[in-house]
């Protein structure tokens, strides 16, 4: 297919490459350097989508991040991706993209139906409308509004592209490479200091690629081609295009999004698609430029209504004609730019300017061309319902009340131009209160907040020379603050064109007996009717009117609506645009791919994965793992079609009846030094400490301040000033922070220190009825007997040849040891515990099992000890010393703590001895009562009892200690079980603990 | 993201630290009687000032160390930091 819109010569694509790609299915041609939108205009297509509310017919209206309009959704290399700017996204080979917003198709969409009916869609008619009756919400209008709304779809499939993280320091971030974030850059980079300097687009340049000047006797595009390759040897200096400078947070962190591959067929092996830059800049200069304001007109949302600087765009970057009949529509002399551009090319342009009489260089020359230019003139409406076919134009009154005879004249696109809004996001973001320049009818950023400048159009500076020499020092002055150095670079000499004055006028009068929808914010289908309606309807604040009406809301954020808003605002009601005020910039600037802001933390990769040096050997055996916390824990070891039902059995039973053995290496360990750590732990456990033996361990409970449990375990002192500490996997770090506090800031006069030693010990539970005859042939010459090694007794012993802990713990309620080694021998010691243990049908067991053991015996863990409950809650009152102050310990005084009737753990088994209680039920005392159900308590914990064969949960229950024999239910309505229990002791076996002691 | 100057190691990115708190809360002393009142302050009773405002932080990912951050909650800007033990001027 010819391009038919494609002048001959000209611009900066690559005329030599070829590019073909879909849209909307059908096959067009592009060239390499082309956006999707200029391949597009080349081609003539002008319909990409469909708007937001009213589903009226959408085109181009800019040339890049501004773009309210060209909306597709992007397909390559076998992946989707919704809100993509078609005038952002680079031509490659093999493009597809689609419409969005429309269905089912672009040129006839069924939401349409919403532009007909649009005197029902005014301001606030979803919060009106979608009020009532509430039942409706679900079923009728969410899904209608999901159907409706939308900028495309996400993919639900995993994303097989990779982004990426970088932290970056530097002395000064430039964000924009137009003439200020050049010439502030050579400035800095000359001075020695290390610059980062940030282009969003492809090309570098900024507004020098599509101006006629001259700087330093060349064009300026030449000028700043010079600049870039002269900074991109220079060492200090990091050029980074199609890098958006997005965000600009606390004490100068501002955050970037680099398209590392979005230009390509496919990413690159070993390339991320996008970096996301944490940068700490010591200086931050903004030198983002403007972007070119519209004039409001009815139907101005016409597909060929576009920004006049847009349409220069296309055509000196890509060679493209937006329309072969351009009317130009200004109000200012940057209009004439682009009409002087289309006649250089053999096309006539007609231009309206609002103006009744301007003079100035550059009107001459447009003149002088044979420019037809109409003065006092404006557009009052576009004509043509998928493309502009015509508008009806007519003469303007001076004070811009009153028009003349409408009159029609054809056309094909037309140009807008209502002066230059400079973009002040980063500054804003910064904390910069901005503030409102009358002579450009725009906002400017005010005193500097963080270390952030904002240079040239940013600044609402407009002329070339003013911007160069600011920026050119304020490089220097900058670097020079940090380098100390003072390198002289010179100001290249300026040729522009001398503007005159820009008219204050940015909006049509309707015509007598017209309703022209005059459109504010094209994205999201804001009228000047639907502000009237907000502020008849009592809205003043101007954040109000914006969430009122959605002006300014959608993925441009206003980009080229918030200006004329404010206008509308402050002249309807009576105010100057300053005291209206402008709505809050918050970033991103742009929108952002999830991908990029989630980077490398996907998956596994979410959190670190954490294995005991025993894991291979899990491995080996069939272990089938489980998340505990950041550790990979063996949840059972299958053997072949057991389920996990039948194989923790299996091994909980092999405990109970044998012995088993579990890999502890998990478990936080902390080791406590020093001449005052038995007062420490006196301190800090409930219960006493100072007349712990050496060689023995005991069981402790930490509390927080506020009574709460916060963490249980054993400790033992293995020698006098020294302790191993054990605390549960999950509040292992938690713990050693607790520690660091009351040593380090509420008793710093305790001589003693923490460590954290988890990690260099690796742990095996030996538990069982023969864990002991086992521990006898592993440890020959060790006395491991009752008497030798009594329950919470500690040995050192000899592991053929490997240094072992011994310690008489247990957990499972069995009689049981754990034996530490250090962790590169931990594959070692397992191997000979499973070797030994051989004899005595050893089993290792997983964590499964290791919750079965422990429920049934009605020890507690992090299910009950949830940070809700209290040591009476966990029946473990018996450890609270009453002779000793303790953390915490005057909280427990609390009425509620006290009460008669305080929860506390109790069993709980179904009455058939056959159906599993689901844990997080709830307990009930009549199963038919009316809802709400008071809750009496929940279940905790559940397993099957292997001692008994049956189903055991433990619960925390109102008055637990009075409810022993009672009948209750176990309601869990997310599983639909409604189960008749019956109210046990929590220590279902072997409740005098004889066996650990055995 | 905050800078935060731990006096032990330097400026570091806020990630490094966590939140401890109002660093002006006193513990009772151990094994004195204290009114549920004094107590209620200590463990829950909170003032959230606009403005100034001395925490306690954690350098986590450093030294392990709790430091006193004087900061200001509505602009985020430090104006000094110091040791556990060090006198706050
Ligand atoms: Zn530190």
């Amino acid at each position: 297919m010819a391009q038919g819109y494609r002048i001959e010569t000209g611009g900066l694509i690559n005329r030599n490459k070829k590019i073909s790609f879909k849209f909307n299915g059908v096959t067009y041609f592009g060239y390499e350097g082309d956006t999707l939108a200029s391949a597009l205009l080349a081609n003539g297509v002008h319909l990409v989508g469909r708007s937001f509310k009213y589903h009226r017919p959408r085109g181009f209206f800019g040339a890049g991040v501004d773009e309210p309009y060209a909306v597709v959704q992007l397909y390559r290399n076998g992946e989707t991706e919704p809100n993509i700017k078609a005038t952002e996204q680079e031509l490659f080979e093999g493009l597809e993209a689609s419409s969005v917003n429309c269905w089912p198709s672009v040129n006839f969409d069924i939401g349409a139906i919403n532009n007909v009916l649009k005197i029902f869609l005014p301001a606030g008619f979803y919060y009106k409308t979608f009020m009532w009756p509430k039942s409706f919400w679900y079923k009728i209008y969410e899904p209608f509004i999901r159907k409706a709304a939308g900028l495309g779809v996400a993919s639900t499939k995993h994303d097989k592209e990779r982004y990426e993280h970088k932290y970056e320091y530097c002395d000064l971030l430039i964000a924009g490479s137009g003439p200020s974030g050049l010439a502030s850059a050579y400035s800095a980079a000359k001075n020695g200091a290390k610059v980062i300097l940030a282009e969003d687009k492809p090309r570098y340049g900024g507004s020098l690629l599509t101006s006629d000047v001259n700087i330093g006797n060349q064009l300026g595009k030449d000028w700043a081609d010079g600049i870039i390759s002269e900074l991109k040897e220079m060492p200090n200096v990091t050029l980074k295009n199609r890098s958006q400078v997005f965000g600009y947070y606390d004490h100068n962190m501002l955050v970037m999004s680099e398209k590392v591959s979005d230009h390509l067929p496919k990413t690159k092996k070993y390339h991320p698609n996008k970096r996301l830059w944490y940068i700490r800049a010591k200086e931050v200069l903004i030198s983002s430029g403007s972007i070119e304001r519209p004039i409001v007109f009815g139907n101005n949302d016409t597909p060929g209504v576009m920004l006049s600087s847009a349409a220069k765009e296309y055509l000196k970057v890509y060679g493209v004609l937006v329309g072969k009949k351009p009317l130009v529509f200004t109000n200012n002399d940057s209009g004439y730019e682009t009409a002087i551009e289309f006649k250089k090319h053999g096309v006539d342009p007609i231009v309206l300017d609002s103006r009744l009489n301007p003079q100035s260089e550059i009107i001459d020359e447009a003149k002088n061309l044979g420019i037809n230019i109409k003065n006092s003139y404006v557009v009052v409406a576009a004509q043509g319902y998928k493309k502009v076919k015509s508008a009806d134009v007519a003469t303007i009154s001076e004070d811009k009340k009153t028009l003349g005879k409408i009159e029609n004249i054809i056309c094909d696109c037309i140009c807008v131009s209502g002066f230059w809004t400079p973009t002040i996001h980063l500054a804003s973001q910064s904390g910069n209160k901005t503030k409102f320049n009358e002579e450009i009818d725009a906002f400017v950023p005010g005193a500097s907040k963080q270390n952030e400048s904002t240079l040239g159009a940013a600044n609402g500076v407009f002329t070339l020379e003013e911007t160069l020499k600011t920026s050119f020092e304020k490089g220097k002055e900058l670097s020079k603050k940090i380098t100390e150095k003072d390198n002289e670079v010179s100001i290249p000499n300026v040729v522009e064109k001398k503007y005159s004055k820009h008219d204050k006028f940015w909006c049509v009068p309707l015509p007598k007996g017209k309703s022209y929808k005059r459109f504010l914010d094209f994205q999201n289908d804001v009228a000047v009717s639907d502000v009237e309606i907000a502020l008849r309807e009592g809205y003043r604040s101007i954040e109000h009117v914006k969430r009122y009406t959605t002006l300014g809301m959608a993925t441009d954020q206003g980009k080229t609506s918030n200006l004329n808003g404010l206008q509308l605002v402050s002249e309807i009601e009576n105010k100057v645009v300053p005291s209206v005020g402008h709505t809050t910039f918050r970033p991103p600037y742009t929108p952002i791919s999830i991908g990029a802001i989630v980077g490398r933390e996907v998956g596994k990769h979410s959190k670190p994965t954490r294995k005991s040096p025993i894991h291979n050997w899990h491995e080996e055996h069939n272990a089938v793992f489980v998340d505990a916390g950041v550790w990979l824990r063996p949840r059972y070891y299958k053997r072949g079609n057991e389920t996990l039902f039948e194989a923790s059995k299996r091994e909980a039973k092999n405990v109970r009846t044998n012995v088993g053995v579990c890999d502890v290496t998990t478990l936080g360990k902390i080791d406590v030094k020093g001449p005052d750590a038995a007062e420490f732990l006196n301190r800090v456990y409930t219960n006493a400490w100072l007349k712990l033996p050496v060689g023995k361990a005991r069981y402790g409970v930490m509390l927080r301040e506020d009574g709460i449990v916060m963490d249980d375990g054993t400790t033992t002192r293995i020698s006098e000033n020294h302790y191993h500490m054990t605390t549960t996997t999950a509040q292992a770090a938690n713990v050693l922070s607790h520690l660091e506090y009351y040593l380090q800031l509420v008793w710093p006069e305790l001589n003693v220190n923490v460590v954290s030693t988890t990690e260099q010990w690796a742990g095996a539970a030996i538990a069982g009825p023969k864990s002991r005859d086992l521990l006898k042939k592993l440890f020959p010459k060790t006395d491991v007997s009752n008497e030798g090694l009594p329950f919470m007794g500690y040995v050192e012993g000899d592991l053929f040849g490997v240094k072992a802990r011994i310690f008489r713990i247990s957990f499972s309620g069995e009689l049981a040891y754990e034996v530490n080694v250090e962790s590169d021998n931990g594959r070692f010691m397992w191997e000979r515990i499973i070797e030994f243990g051989e004899e005595f049908q050893i089993q290792p067991y997983g964590t499964e099992a290791l919750s079965t053991l422990r429920i049934e015996m009605g020890h507690v863990a992090g299910s009950e000890l949830d940070g809700r409950t209290i040591p009476y809650d966990n029946a473990l009152e018996g450890l609270l010393s009453k002779k000793k102050d303790f953390i915490g310990k005057r909280s427990l005084q609390r009425a509620a703590f006290v009460a008669d009737d305080r929860q506390r753990i109790v069993g709980v088994v179904p009455l058939d001895k056959k159906t599993s209680i689901p844990e997080g039920s709830h307990l009930v005392k009549d199963a038919n009562a009316p809802l709400p159900n008071k809750k009496l308590g929940h279940i905790s914990a559940s397993c099957w009892s292997v001692e008994y064969d049956n189903p055991f949960s433990l619960a925390i229950l109102k008055d637990g200690k009075n409810m022993i024999g009672e009948k209750l239910f176990v309601m869990s309505p997310l599983k639909n079980k409604v189960i008749p229990v019956e109210i046990v002791s929590s220590h279902y076996v072997d409740p005098k603990g004889e066996r650990v002691r055995s | 993201m905050l800078h935060i100057k731990c006096p032990h190691c330097g400026i570091r990115s806020q990630n490094e630290f966590s939140y401890g708190g109002d660093a002006t809360v006193k513990r009772p002393e151990l094994n004195k009687e204290v009114t549920d009142q004094e107590w209620d302050n200590f463990v829950y009773n909170r003032v959230s000032p606009r403005g100034k405002h001395l925490e306690l932080w954690q350098h986590l990912s450093g030294c392990r160390q709790w430091i006193k951050v004087e900061r200001d909650t509505a602009t985020h800007e430090i104006f000094k930091t110091y040791k556990a033990n060090e006198e706050v001027a």
